[in-house]
């Protein structure tokens, strides 16, 4: 199959289409068939994805599975998979039925809302197989539309602000992001990915109305970049619309803006940010580490005081990306390995932990904190999964959470200490957040009058969390499935980075620097 | 002599055409033919733009070089003539209804279409002027046509005032240029800058025009009158205000600016960026506290006209090009637009207040996601064709290294994408509120669908415009 990745990618569209066209009515029966279209056409999906995987040569590291056709304007339709983002690919085609059975218990606007989710599963994927500029934007920028549907129709009851924060913050952060292409491709008079990888921008540097920016063009543009995936990621400051969104966002939604819209903005690192401007990555790298350990510490105490559990959860979500971000700068191979299983790995335990709020909102309606407690005593398999994830989230050994955090605890120690303490230092506060969490919510006595009648999960639910408790305890106890898949393709890319940069001298100036200190 | 008739055949053609149209309704049955009238004159504008399209081939001057056949002019014409029939055929019903449809509203749109046909084909500072006054005499009318409306003769009023006085500089500025360069044809004004130096009489003339031009194409700060002319103004008339006119006082800007001072585009550009940029944020930042849909239109047609001129500032032929495929484009996502305005009402009444939109997605899913696919393109967004209008703009601008007028297009872009999204919460996350009626025009029904299913497929290829569009740039720019 020639066309594996299109097929995989424009399926659940396909899906959508055929609900779109072929469905009618919002009775019982109506939503009971868009439900279960959109659990097959995901499914269906997931499992056409599996033949990527196991197709897939790590040892190759270029891009596999290639298609290539004319488009407009001297654009491509390109698309491809290699070692950093086969796995995302997987992550999306995996998690997606999960979240649509999650969903069974909505009951307004059905339709609608699994035609936004099967679009928005296309475009996610789109933005991990493009490898053509314009495409990658296409799709990037595309599943702003559904995402913003999704918050604004099906969200709580802030969902307005939520919705309209969320577009606007991530559509200007990839508009500034479209022109840094825009003057890639006059630059380099093509927008093929593979190409501009191997493309040197210019890094002389020059002065713009006085101020002198080292790096020249390079750091523009990759600041210009970094615009759109720190927003996207979300890296502190620019972090406030995840915890909005993720609050007003129906479960999910969250799941899939945790699990996956997240992983877009540090693919996108991988992608365009190192292997393209090498020397502004260079210059900035000291920025990235600085703003990752300030999210790492300061989300983590922002973390502790939240009384809404998604929010809480959210903010745990920024200081996890912290450490992401921080792994792929360090550009040593544990760091990076790190940052990308790191991804993987939150990619389950997030969407889990989204999910167990989910469980219980379902049942009692409301996220706050304190309405709960005791939960242990009427909902024994739910504490023991919500305990579960909640050590994977904290870092436990055996859990995925663990091999993400000290792959890239010991990249950044490599490169910079200072930073390693810091980061470090969130690994407790993870612990104190997330265990005082686990606290208030299931232990102790269930004293409040509203909880006796609780139920614990239903078939269902168990069904959905199996797949994520083996994933996290399978990566856990071994890595190497994971890391077998990316490793060459990131020893290449940190190879490539480190010949590029020696070729614009900066490598050396680096070393220059570092021994007269 | 019969060659120079050949070459502007379809205009003299029209021309007959409306006032044979004209004539033909006087002795007959007056009001009463208008319905058919106006089906007529659209279908006579779009053969003939058929006809123009598929017939027309390399560059022929006539008249002395006064008039120019070129890829760009029939690019121009084409464009103008179909959204013009297509406007024509959307307001039908809407100005029956209201009893507003008379007889004079086809004739005047045709004799309207003669004077934007030949101003994208002027080669002479007189033609280009003759066809400017005949096409802005044939709008004032027929933005006031509600006689017996206050609004609608105030919109008139104000557009006769400032469009006479637009014209009047242009018309200064050209006088300028004539007694610096000692000709009023295009290919000698070029001539006398060919050495790159404009005396400063003649800089002085550009700048004049230049205004004036910019009156016509409703750029910042020459915009005053749009926001009362389209809110004035019936529907089915700032519908065809937004779509034919635009492109032609485009079509005309571009032609003046290459052909007559093709040779000192450094004097010129930053003129034009600097309207671009006023006219993008303007767009975006006033729109943002509208309420009524008209009015917000207006600033968001602003701002287009803003995103296109970066295309004439590049000052380049991928400019130009970028700029006719963005027109081709906008006017497309317009017609949508107004065809989804047009079929707003309650009670029989027309309303424009977008609070009314209410919970729309709920009564009329298919109609709600046409609208939010051309509200999503306005904004640029991709998938959407308006993406790649301002993905054309942005890389000309590029290539001629403005990249500073790219950079706040891009934050303009960002802040404009903020009330095209208001429309949107209103029609999906509103609250349930009085409904409207519901419309089942078929002709506003196809033509919103339509718009909006091109805005999607042309995601393919673009229909082939954009190579249509750099051919026809080709011919402007050598």
């Amino acid at each position: 199959m020639s066309n594996l990745l299109s097929i995989v990618t424009f399926l659940p569209a396909i899906a959508a289409l055929i609900l779109a066209i072929f469905l009618r009515g919002e009775d019982e029966a109506g939503q009971r068939n868009a439900k279960w279209v959109a659990l097959i056409a995901t499914t269906l999906t997931f499992l056409v994805s599996l033949f990527i995987l196991f197709d897939f040569n790590a040892a190759d590291t270029g891009f596999q599975f290639v298609e290539e056709r004319e488009w407009l304007m001297g654009l491509k339709y390109k698309m491809g998979v290699d070692g950093i983002s086969v796995l995302f690919v997987m992550l999306t085609t995996f998690m997606m039925p999960l979240t649509i059975a999650a969903s069974w218990n909505v009951n307004t606007r059905v339709k609608e809302y699994m035609i936004a989710f099967l679009l928005l599963e296309t475009l996610m994927l789109g933005v991990f197989m493009a490898l053509d500029l314009v495409l990658f934007y296409l799709f990037f920028e595309a599943g702003l539309i559904p995402m913003f549907l999704i918050i604004g129709i099906w969200g709580g009851a802030n969902r307005i602000y939520a919705s309209f924060k969320f577009f606007l913050y991530t559509f200007f952060g990839s508009v500034l992001m479209l022109v840094a292409m825009v003057a890639m491709f006059a630059d380099a008079g093509t927008t093929d990915i593979p190409t501009l990888m191997a493309h040197q921008f210019a890094s002389e540097s020059f002065s713009i109305l006085g101020v002198q920016v080292i790096g020249g063009m390079q750091t523009l543009m990759f600041l210009a970049f970094f615009a759109s995936f720190a927003v996207k990621m979300p890296m502190w400051p620019v972090h406030t619309w995840l915890p909005d969104a993720h609050v007003q966002a129906p479960t999910a939604g969250s799941v899939v803006l945790a699990a996956i819209l997240l992983k877009m903005g540090g693919y996108g690192f991988l992608r365009f940010s190192l292997p393209m401007f090498p020397v502004g990555a260079d210059v900035l790298t000291p920025l990235v580490f600085w703003l990752s350990a300030i999210a790492i510490v300061y989300t983590s105490l922002v973390a502790l005081v939240q009384e809404d559990m998604k929010k809480l959860i959210a903010y745990s979500s920024v200081a996890h990306m912290g450490y992401v971000t921080m792994g792929i700068f360090t550009m040593n191979q544990q760091g990076v390995d790190g940052a990308i299983f790191q991804m993987i790995s939150h990619g389950f335990i997030s969407g889990a932990l989204f999910l167990c709020v989910g469980v219980i909102y379902d049942r009692m309606h409301t996220r706050d904190i304190d309405a709960y407690g005791g939960l242990v005593t009427r909902m024994p398999v739910y504490a023991m999964l919500f305990m579960l994830f909640t050590m994977a989230n904290v870092g436990l050994p055996g859990t995925s959470g663990f091999v993400g955090e000290f792959l890239v605890l010991m990249g950044i120690f490599q490169v910079n200490t200072w930073v390693a303490l810091f980061a470090t230092s969130g690994v407790i506060l993870s612990a104190a957040y997330a265990l005082y969490l686990y606290r208030r919510v299931v232990m102790g006595d269930l004293i409040k009058e509203s909880l006796k009648a609780i139920t614990d999960m239903t078939a269902r639910e168990k069904w959905i969390f199996a797949p994520l408790v083996v994933m996290t305890l399978l990566l856990g106890v071994y890595p190497s499935l994971v890391t077998d898949v990316i490793g060459p393709s990131v020893g290449a890319l940190i190879a490539d980075h480190n010949t590029a940069l020696a070729a614009a001298d900066r490598l050396g100036d680096a070393q220059v620097a570092a021994a007269s200190h | 002599m019969s060659a120079d008739l050949n070459t502007i055949l379809p205009e003299i053609l029209l021309a007959i055409y409306a006032m044979l149209a004209l004539l033909g309704a006087v002795y007959t049955g007056k009001d009463k033919m208008a319905p058919a009238l106006t089906w007529l004159t659209a279908g006579v504008m779009a053969l003939l733009a058929l006809w123009i399209a598929f017939t027309g081939q390399g560059t022929t001057p006539a008249f002395g070089g006064m008039f120019v056949d070129d890829a760009f002019s029939r690019f121009a014409k084409v464009t103008l003539l179909i959204s013009g029939a297509v406007v024509l055929v959307m307001g039908q019903e809407y100005m029956e209804r209201r009893g507003i449809l008379r007889f004079e509203y086809p004739v005047l749109v045709a004799l309207s279409a003669v004077g934007m046909m030949v101003m994208v084909s002027a080669g002479d500072l007189m033609a280009l002027y003759m066809g400017l006054e005949l096409q802005s005499l044939a709008l004032y009318v027929v933005a006031s046509l509600r006689r017996d409306s206050v609004r609608s003769t105030e919109a008139g009023l104000k557009y006769f005032v400032l469009g006479a006085l637009s014209s009047g500089m242009l018309l200064y500025g050209a006088s300028l240029v004539y007694g610096f360069s000692g000709t009023t044809l295009f290919s000698g004004i070029i001539a006398a800058t060919g050495d790159g130096q404009a005396p400063l009489g003649l800089l002085f003339g550009v700048v004049f025009m230049l205004a004036g031009l910019a009156f016509k194409v409703s750029a910042v700060p020459f915009h005053m009158w749009t926001p009362d002319v389209y809110e004035g103004a019936p529907t089915p008339i700032t519908a065809f205000f937004a779509t034919a006119p635009k492109v032609a006082a485009m079509g005309m800007f571009a032609r003046v600016m290459y052909d007559a001072f093709g040779g000192i585009i450094g004097d010129w550009q930053q003129i034009v960026a600097l309207l671009s940029v006023l006219s993008m944020f303007l767009g975006a930042i006033a729109a943002i506290g509208q309420t009524n849909i008209k009015r917000l239109m207006a600033y968001s047609s602003i701002a287009h006209m803003g995103y296109a001129l970066i295309g004439l500032a590049a000052g380049t032929q991928l400019g130009v090009g970028a700029m006719l495929t963005y027109l081709a484009i906008y006017v497309t996502m317009n017609v949508g637009t107004f065809a989804f305005i047009l079929s707003m009402q309650r009670d029989g009444e027309p309303v424009t207040d977008i609070a009314s939109l209410n919970l729309y997605a709920k009564s009329e899913p298919a109609k709600a996601l046409a609208m939010l696919v051309l509200l999503f393109s306005l904004a640029g967004v991709p998938p959407m064709l308006g993406f790649f209008a301002k993905l054309g703009v942005w890389q000309a601008g590029v290539d001629a290294g403005l990249i500073w007028l790219v950079v706040l297009s891009a934050v303009a872009s960002a802040i404009g994408a903020y009330y095209y999204l208001r429309i949107v919460f209103f029609m999906y996350f509103g609250t349930e509120g009085t409904q409207m009626d519901s419309d089942r025009s078929p002709v506003l029904w196809v033509l919103l669908m339509g718009s909006a299913a091109v805005m999607i497929l042309g995601v393919i290829n673009l229909f082939g415009i954009d190579g249509v569009a750099q051919a026809a740039a080709a011919s402007l720019v050598n």
